[in-house]
């Protein structure tokens, strides 16, 4: 079991290592990337499975006990959250294998989506805060070489703004983790719990919240530090999109929550009040950014941007149905905006154009492609029964019982607006005749993120991932009972943490 | 009890598979596609006799049980009304569009969302489960948008699709909080458990007006209620079958469906009462005027649905026995008929390729079954005994006449809503076939047995309704009224009543209908004026507005935080920082200024005072080369400190890590072009300069408070301790990093190599730019 919970870290880094060792064949480098991404599936709900079954997971690195050592802790959130990035991992590995041009495919985008993906597990298996902080310089590195591989002038642009900001939250990150430090000594986190629950100072640990909640909040692209993103996703090969679209800000969303659900939890009334002002902001002012864009991807990326806001209003409400709401939130959220960049990448390749006003036609060309999009894109929208109706009906109803009627308002205001930015792509892309201004195949013409991508790929391989995803959509909306029973656990743990701190501290080991 | 379920669920199962039905059999499609919709009509017709009896039928299994939801059905006299009107209709319908959009190479398609809307809409009135009933209800406006949107290369029908989403979308997500809110009182999700609680836990709660205004907010923008009517005519873009199903007979009803529902909870309030008969009546009056003022025969029917619904929204708050069967007479009466209607308007354009009344006239000899069928739903809706319409109207006038507040005015606007519908009545169902043959488009010609076999039916059960209304009237009115009312209602339909109030006010209806009709080209004129003066402040316009308002205003808002400029993304960043950070720090935590710190060494202060330097001429200077030494300046000042305060290994390799950096930095910078200094205004460098003040400020003032505090003791003390006894290396910082902790060092390493992947990348890989260099 414990070498399990290593395995997450360990299957990506091998895989990166062999693809490294492979950088003249690029065929190899591709099966490989492929076995990488199938073992960290497999690696990920095995782990769930044995997390549910026989509770929280941890393992001492290098056998120093805790709290001097670097310990890895599973508990249902983190194994949940593992799980997921097996199955985009693998989803978008897939999508790649058939959409990646062989220049970014022989210039190490296999190893780097490997680094990505150990980075994002690293990130949600630690128990260390020092070492999140590690994890998250992983992923900062990764994406942002992945973002301006290719060296093209919106890349690099864009990765500019990107890197530039992320390095902001990590000096504020590294800056509270220094002062944390000081005070409290120790920087294991179930340890940092103990002591921050005995320490009787709420002002100056509040302070200390605060950084944190920038920090991550830059990570999780909350109001009014999200800027990075819709300037940066629109602009890499639409499989790298996918893929941070799906994870990276859920690391931020899932390090907000950890923190203040373990260590910041003295004085809530004041720091999740905060975090209820930034979840309904960011769901404002994110969707807002959304009606407005003409581009499919840019339009997508804002509302990212306002969808981490329902999966910080459960943190804020800090009740077991708001954070349940949350990780379902998240769950759903994951794989739905994954499918939706893929499905943009999609387009480009049938359509050479991600500019509403240059498509149209494919509702009635591509009668799957129209129905494999209405399911994400409802699903984002919040309609019944997909996958995002009932997180966003338990985080309602969650609000509701808080007393937040203002912000459940902008929760449904901001799903109406959604459905009208999804329905835009709709009306524009699909139902829309064919403007007939083609920009021309896609291997004749430079926009973003395109140049040089194999239009001789099978397109099944693009269809395969994005059906999949639909599916899974649909399944997990019909059948959302089995979702919210580990999200409710999942809640339950993070409410009450003194398992995960036995699990560290006391005998795990 | 799963017969419900198969009832629902088979709607969903063949709306699934009926484009590869209509692939099969491309020409019978409709008429293999309506057996399913004909078996449900033939399932309900069984449950009328035990229905009639007092029986219910219930079936159900939890379907999220964490979020309360029960996916459970029952099968009353109300639901039953609605589920034979849906699945009758339906099956009338399916057929019809068959023969409507022959080798329209999208039928396969409508079929699926026609079908997936029946079911729908068969769950919406069979759900107990408040949640359950509301994912229907949504299922229903999407399947709404599908077919309004049907003819989707035009910018109008996408428009109208839009339309009807958001504005039913609206009402819908409000009629959620509501829904959730009674749940809380209640503590149950089912509506059947909130009956039998009652009224009283609703209405004394303080949160009951909110909720009455959500719930109400779904049923009216649902079913048209003015000022949310606007997106009914223009819903008219869809197919005729579509509008005389969805937006006639069927989908528009389940706004008044949910009132009739949930009345036993809201009844006797005062609120209930006017916000019903408010918003019915002026919705009633505006329906039948704006009618008039139409020439298409699709957008004369909408308004004149409009008016119907208000007319069933106003019944229904008059709360009394007679006004609700009188409302659920008239939703059957209403139902056949303009059904009946649409789906004559449809063929008359399929025949004679024009929908506008001025343009129509005589075609009953071209087309003469149409025409019969139109005629008898005209009859029908111009309220003519023995027609149906006729025993509708006459309960009509009885309920207003009984009407316990605002009696004469109530039964005033009754009388004007019906004197124009027996004017509209002829207009869109007689005048078109009678009179002489006009020229139209398209040469007149009969329509194929698939359009005009529905119209027929219904407009044929209209009649035969209005002969034996006491059958109907018992077996569906009062039962379903009973359910409404929460307690079992006994009173007699009939034709003829005997001579009373409602009668003479019959008689006046026909009398001023005729008239109306006879005056109705000045009167369309007149009222056009009206509707024109009143336009800009209409709700037509009040969407658009709100619409450009919401997208300007997003416009607006975008543009100042994604403003495309970096500094100006810092600044908000480092901005929210100091502000949280700083608020916090200085009002809930106790600033303090340690002693320690007035005891400096003066080659400590003459230290700090180089770096500070240092750091000055970074800032001013516009040559790399000295930013880059200034820079180093400081780097080296650091390590000093850290030599002063004991720490010879963190100096060292500070001294290390700076050297390098300096070494790399002039490297690359040798390469590179000339700084070009942004001319920015002396406000924004003001600006700049305070907030990076005020970062250093709050770090400064946060470690100084932080710095006397220790919760406990650290764990580097078992470092040192162990260091050597247990990891073997005498350097602590080395061990630390190899070992105690050498997993970060292990992704540090991959930082590293990812980085270095990255230079290769980029030097080497231009995509779009030709080869690499």
């Amino acid at each position: 079991m414990k070498s399990l919970l290593v395995m997450p870290i360990v299957l990506p880094l091998a895989a990166a290592a062999l693809c490294y060792l492979a950088w003249p064949w690029r065929r190899v480098q591709r099966l490989v990337g492929l076995l990488g991404a199938i073992g960290l599936f497999a690696a990920g709900w095995a782990l769930l499975a044995v997390v549910w079954t026989k509770g929280i997971q941890s393992v001492q690195i290098g056998g120093w006990p805790a709290p001097y050592g670097i310990t890895l802790v599973a508990d249902l959130l983190s194994a949940l959250m593992v799980a997921l990035t097996g199955s985009m991992g693998l989803a978008v590995m897939v999508f790649s294998l058939f959409s990646m041009d062989p220049g970014r495919e022989s210039h190490g985008y296999y190893p780097l989506f490997h680094i990505l993906l150990m980075g994002v597990s690293g990130a949600f298996l630690t128990g260390d805060i020092f070492n999140l902080y590690v994890w998250f310089e992983v992923l900062l590195i990764a994406s942002f070489v992945l973002m301006s591989l290719g060296g093209e002038r919106a890349q690099i642009e864009g990765g500019l703004k990107y890197v530039t900001l992320n390095l902001v939250s990590s000096a504020l990150f590294l800056a509270a983790v220094g002062i944390l430090y000081g005070e409290a000594g120790t920087l294991n986190m179930a340890d940092l719990a103990v002591t921050l629950r005995g320490s009787g100072q709420t002002g100056l640990v509040d302070t200390l919240a605060m950084l944190f909640l920038v920090a991550f909040g830059i990570k999780a692209a909350i109001f009014p530090l999200f800027f990075w993103l819709p300037a940066s996703y629109h602009t890499p090969p639409p499989a790298v999109s996918a893929i941070f679209a799906g994870l990276l800000t859920k690391v931020g969303v899932y390090a907000l929550i950890r923190v203040f659900t373990m260590l910041f939890v003295g004085d809530t009334g004041y720091t999740h009040a905060w975090i209820l002002w930034a979840a309904g902001l960011t769901m404002v002012v994110g969707i807002l950014g959304a009606v407005v864009q003409e581009d499919v991807r840019r339009l997508l990326s804002f509302n990212i941007v306002s969808h981490i806001g329902y999966m910080i209003m459960g943190l804020g409400l800090f009740s077991p149905l708001g954070l349940a709401g949350s990780i379902t939130y998240i769950v759903h959220h994951i794989i739905v905006i994954t499918n939706l960049f893929l499905i943009s990448g999609l387009i480009l390749r049938l359509r050479g154009s991600y500019r509403l006003a240059g498509l149209g036609g494919l509702y009635a060309a591509r009668p799957l492609l129209a129905f494999l999009f209405m399911i994400p894109a409802l699903s984002l929208a919040g309609i019944p029964p997909l996958s995002g109706f009932f997180p966003k009906l338990a985080l309602v109803k969650a609000g509701l019982e808080g007393g937040q009627y203002w912000l459940v308002a902008a929760a449904l205001a901001v799903g109406l607006l959604t459905l009208y930015s999804v329905i835009k792509i709709w009306n524009e892309a699909f139902w829309k005749a064919d403007p007939g201004t083609r920009e021309g195949p896609l291997h004749e013409q430079t926009d973003a993120g395109t140049s040089g991508a194999p239009a001789n790929r099978p397109l099944w391989g693009w269809f395969a991932p994005i059906g999949v995803l639909a599916l899974v959509t649909v399944a997990i909306g019909l059948a959302a009972e089995p979702v919210f029973e580990v999200a409710a656990r999942a809640a339950e743990q993070l409410l009450h943490p003194e398992g995960y701190i036995q699990a560290v501290l006391g005998g795990g080991t | 009890m799963t017969g419900l379920f198969t009832a629902v669920f088979s709607g969903f199962l063949l709306a699934a598979v009926a484009p590869w039905v209509h692939r099969l059999a491309p020409r019978r499609s409709g008429w293999i596609l309506a057996s399913l919709p004909l078996a449900l009509t033939a399932y309900f017709v069984l449950h009328i006799g035990p229905i009639a009896e007092g029986a219910a039928f219930r079936a159900g299994f939890s379907w999220i049980p964490f979020l309360g939801i029960r996916l459970s059905f029952l099968l009353d006299g109300l639901s039953l009304l609605f589920c034979l009107l849906i699945t009758g209709i339906g099956t009338l319908v399916v057929v019809y569009s068959g023969g409507y959009l022959k080798g329209h190479p999208e039928l396969g398609r409508f079929h699926a969302y026609l079908l997936m809307f029946m079911a729908s809409m068969l769950g919406v009135v069979l759900s107990d489960n408040a949640i359950a009933l509301f994912v229907f209800w949504e299922l229903t406006s999407l399947s709404s948008f599908f077919l309004i949107g049907f003819d989707h290369e035009r910018a109008a029908a996408r428009a109208a699709a839009l339309q009807a989403l958001l504005v039913t979308g609206l009402g819908g997500l409000a009629l959620m909080a509501g829904l959730l809110l009674m749940g809380r009182i209640y503590g149950s999700l089912e509506l059947s458990r909130m009956m039998a609680e009652g009224s009283g836990p609703l209405q004394s709660n303080p949160l009951f007006l909110p909720i009455l205004i959500l719930v109400l907010a779904g049923a009216f923008t649902k079913s048209a209620q003015f000022p949310f009517h606007i997106w009914l005519p223009n819903a008219m873009e869809a197919p005729a079958p579509v509008s005389a199903y969805l937006h006639a007979a069927t989908m528009v009803k389940a706004g008044v469906y949910l009132v009739a529902r949930v009345n036993p909870l809201f009844a006797g309030s005062p609120f209930w009462f006017w916000m019903l008969v408010g918003a019915g009546g002026v919705t009633m009056l505006l329906g039948a005027c704006l009618a008039m003022v139409e020439t298409d025969l699709k957008r004369i029917l909408a308004y004149s649905t409009v008016s119907a619904l208000g007319t069933l929204t106003l019944l229904l708050g008059l709360d009394t026995i007679r006004a609700t069967e009188a409302a659920l007479a008239f939703l059957l009466v209403h139902g056949l008929y303009k059904g009946a209607l649409f789906l004559t308007a449809g063929a008359v354009d399929h025949g004679a390729g024009s929908r506008n009344v001025a343009e129509l006239g005589g075609l009953r000899r071209a087309m003469p079954i149409t025409a019969l069928a139109a005629g008898l739903a005209a009859l029908s809706m111009a309220g003519i005994p023995p027609f149906f319409g006729f025993v509708g109207k006459e309960t009509i006038y009885q309920a207003v006449l009984g009407s316990s507040a605002a009696r004469g005015l109530v039964t005033s606007a009754a009388l004007l809503a019906n004197l124009l519908f027996v004017a509209i009545g002829l207009i869109v169902g007689i005048r078109p076939f009678i009179g002489a043959l006009k020229e139209t488009p398209q040469h007149p010609h009969e329509a194929p047995v698939d359009l005009w076999i529905g119209p027929l039916l219904l407009g044929a059960i209209g009649l035969a309704a209005g002969l034996v209304p006491g059958a109907v009237g018992h077996d569906f009115v009062l039962r379903a009224a009973s359910v409404v009312m929460d307690r079992t209602t006994e009173t007699h339909f009939s034709l003829w009543h005997g001579w009373n109030t409602a009668v003479a006010l019959s008689l006046v209806t026909f009398a001023a209908g005729l008239t109306v009709f006879a005056a109705r080209h000045p009167l369309s004129r007149g009222f056009a004026r009206v509707s024109g003066a009143l336009a800009p402040v209409g709700p037509a316009r009040g969407y658009f507005r709100i619409l450009d308002g919401t997208i300007g205003m997003a416009r607006g808002v975008t543009r100042v935080f994604q403003s495309g400029y970096l500094n100006r993304y810092l600044l908000f960043v480092l901005f929210t920082t100091v502000g949280l950070a700083g608020y916090t720090l200085f009002f809930r935590a106790r600033l303090s200024w340690p002693e320690e710190v007035l005891h400096v060494r003066f080659y400590e202060a003459g230290l700090v005072a180089v770096m500070l330097v240092a750091a000055l001429t970074a800032i001013r200077s516009r040559a790399r080369l000295v930013t880059v030494i200034a820079l180093g300046v400081v780097g080296y000042g650091v390590s000093l400190l850290f030599l002063f305060f004991g720490a010879p290994d963190l100096a060292m390799t500070q001294i290390l890590v700076e050297t390098l950096t300096v070494i790399l930095f002039v490297l690359i910078f040798y390469r590179l072009p000339q700084v070009i200094v942004l001319s920015r205004s002396a406000g924004m460098r003001l600006l700049d300069a305070s907030i990076a003040l005020a970062c250093g400020g709050l770090m400064t003032a946060l470690v100084l408070t932080a710095v006397r505090v220790q919760w406990r003791p650290s764990i580097a003390s078992y470092f040192s301790e162990h260091s050597l006894s247990l990891a073997k290396g005498h350097n602590i910082v080395n061990v630390i990093l190899v070992d105690f902790r050498g997993f970060d060092t292990l992704g540090e390493i991959t930082v590293l190599s990812a980085a270095g992947i990255g230079v290769y990348g980029l030097l080497k890989l231009r995509s779009g730019r030709g080869e690499a260099p």
